[in-house]
């Protein structure tokens, strides 16, 4: 049994742990950034059918391959030009917005609530359970996780569902660890150990106890993770792997431009702008979630 | 310290016995492999002779023990594509690898840590913001996006630096270095660890800075440079150097897409154009190649690790 302090002994109010994050939100100028932009981002998903000027599928050969409105040859009607069929690059961005939230936001879901599950079955029950998930846990991050995603995607076909599928399933392991550690350290605690003093069954310490102490880490996570797994989709669809390619996502303009990217380069720099806004977008909101949720993690 | 590298060899061997057993079921995923190699057009006829042929026909305990015996001796079967055995294909194309991932790493290195030092020794100052800044924009600009805006700007319009293939200049006596073609796909490489150790050196610093050790070198009166020379640099360097093996792991990824994009004869390009012939013995090698070089490296940065750090041997 560890030394146990008064502060363990005290349940700690919700209130103490995320209190203020309005006021620390006004003085993190880069969280309100990436928040900000992740706001933008979510809405234009959402919104795009009134956001985007033209279909992201209509050809229209006779206004093909034409540049940004601000280059000579560019009009407004097609604001970051068109590609190579026709097609309206800033309709497309909009669009390809949806792909990669969907693949973020169902991929993280998936991921982290099977995580949770798992880690808290590991983290509380221990023993030969808990060394056979973490072998397999240890082993999937010791893989280089590239390769093997393109081996799956390969071998599985080009589908959203699919998409969502691997990265969901290979993202596990990541969450496994956090909601593992957090139960083992929690067990432990006189508060759990009062509360089994007073007869409360394992789900009943796990839901009222654990669950409420793992939020802050998860959803911090969570962020990041989505945004890697934005960041993978568009690497995948740039190897021609991802989203079948009649549907407009970043990574699949990406691979569409890079044919291009000598006389066309326009095809090719927007959709990679997107991806690095998401991604910085996310990274600040990530930064600013772990200093209100998870302080002691936080980075000097 | 026998105990603990015996412990976490046989680990390591745990893992890539791991790493096999994947390889082969992930061939399986879809039911049978014999699908994914034939053409799509191939008649019912033709996919029964191809299944014969590839061993696929055979119950799957028998295909698996044959599996595991041939990887054991080495022998991943021969690449569809080339019609030679794979593991020669990727021994053939690990030095382009491991040059471009070595130069990726250096520039990441002489980029990122000097910086994080500077960040990390002044904070709050404008280096501090810069430093800052380039260690998320290094993290968030997708590796393969950069590639291409390299090639836009200094192959296309500034014409000054080559945009795809392998060269070596000989310098005097046979040694030979790498061409300038190397510049851009190593850059383009290095941006995601740069970043990583920008941050990383930069927390290790600000860390140090607060240990009792260097208050105490401070208040006998040494001066900051030697501070910063004797103190500071020894104890940043072992964590920063803790990480360079992980790093290392993730360049290899990386090169899935950059050398694609620079046609950079490696492994990266090797296991693209495998996936798009559906060339899947080699896909095999490669996965379980690409999966020895990170096992193996992450053993000897925690051996080097257990060395420095006598508190992890027993930990």
């Amino acid at each position: 049994m560890s030394q146990a302090t008064a502060a363990d002994l005290l349940p700690v109010p919700a209130r103490a742990r995320t209190g203020g994050w309005a006021r620390r939100l006004r003085r993190d100028r880069a969280g309100l950034v990436g928040l900000a932009l992740f706001v933008l981002l979510v809405l234009t998903a959402l919104f795009a059918p009134w956001i985007a000027p033209h279909d992201p599928l209509a050809q229209n050969l006779r206004a093909s391959k034409l540049p940004p409105a601000w280059q000579d040859g560019g009009s407004w009607d097609h604001p970051l030009g068109t590609d190579n069929l026709g097609r309206d690059i800033f309709s497309r961005v909009v669009y390809g917005s949806r792909v990669s939230l969907t693949v973020g936001f169902f991929g993280v879901l998936l991921a982290g609530s099977l995580g949770l599950m798992i880690g808290l079955l590991a983290g509380y029950v221990g023993g030969r359970t808990d060394n056979i998930i973490m072998g397999v846990v240890n082993l999937i991050l010791a893989l280089p996780y590239l390769v093997f995603v393109v081996f799956v995607a390969s071998i599985l076909g080009r589908s959203l569902l699919n998409v969502i599928l691997i990265f969901g399933l290979t993202d596990i392991p990541i969450f496994v660890r956090i909601a593992r550690g957090e139960t083992m350290r929690l067990r432990r605690t006189l508060f759990v150990e009062a509360a089994q003093g007073t007869g409360a069954g394992g789900l009943r310490i796990l839901l009222r106890h654990v669950l409420p102490n793992l939020v802050g880490p998860f959803v911090t996570i969570a962020t990041f993770e989505m945004s890697a797994m934005i960041f993978y989709e568009a690497g995948l669809g740039f190897l021609g792997l991802s989203v079948p390619p009649s549907i407009p996502s970043w990574g699949n303009m990406l691979d569409a431009g890079r044919r291009f990217l000598t006389i066309y380069p326009w095809m090719s720099v927007y959709p990679g702008l997107a991806i690095a806004l998401t991604g910085l977008a996310m990274n600040l909101m990530g930064d600013w979630l772990r200093d209100v949720l998870d302080p002691k993690s936080r980075e000097r | 310290m026998i105990r603990y590298l015996l412990s976490r060899l046989a680990q390591s061997v745990l893992i890539l016995v791991g790493v096999l057993i994947l390889v082969f079921f992930m061939l399986r995923l879809t039911g049978d492999p014999t699908n994914l190699m034939v053409p799509r057009d191939a008649t019912a006829e033709q996919r029964e002779r191809a299944r014969v042929a590839l061993g696929f026909d055979r119950p799957l305990p028998v295909q698996f023990a044959e599996f595991l015996l041939n990887a054991l001796a080495g022998d991943f079967g021969r690449s569809l594509r080339y019609g030679r055995p794979a593991t020669s294909l990727i021994l053939e194309r690990l030095p382009a690898t491991v040059e471009l991932a070595t130069a990726a790493l250096l520039m990441s290195v002489l980029m990122g840590v000097p910086l994080g030092l500077l960040a990390g020794s002044r904070p709050g100052t404008g280096w501090d913001l810069f430093g800052r800044g380039v260690g998320l924009l290094g993290q968030t600009i997708p590796s393969f996006w950069l590639a291409l805006m390299l090639i836009v700007v200094f192959a296309v319009n500034l014409r000054v630096l080559p945009s795809f293939g392998r060269e070596t200049w000989e310098i005097c006596c046979g040694i030979r270095l790498p061409a300038g073609n190397i510049i851009l796909p190593a850059f383009a490489l290095s941006i995601f660890t740069m970043g990583q150790l920008v941050r990383f050196t930069r927390a290790a610093v600000l860390e140090v800075r607060n240990e009792d050790y260097i208050r105490t070198a401070r208040s006998k009166g040494l001066s900051a440079h030697t501070i910063y020379t004797r103190h500071v640099l020894r104890n940043v360097a072992i964590p920063v150097i803790s990480i360079l093996g992980v790093q290392f792991g993730y360049l290899l990824s990386g090169s899935i897409y950059i050398e694609t994009i620079f046609s950079w004869p490696g492994l990266g390009n090797l296991l693209a154009e495998a996936v798009g012939n559906r060339d899947y013995a080699l896909v095999q090698a490669l996965a379980f190649f690409a999966s020895l070089v990170v096992v193996l490296l992450n053993l000897v940065t925690d051996i080097a690790y257990a060395f420095a750090d006598p508190r992890i041997r027993y930990g």
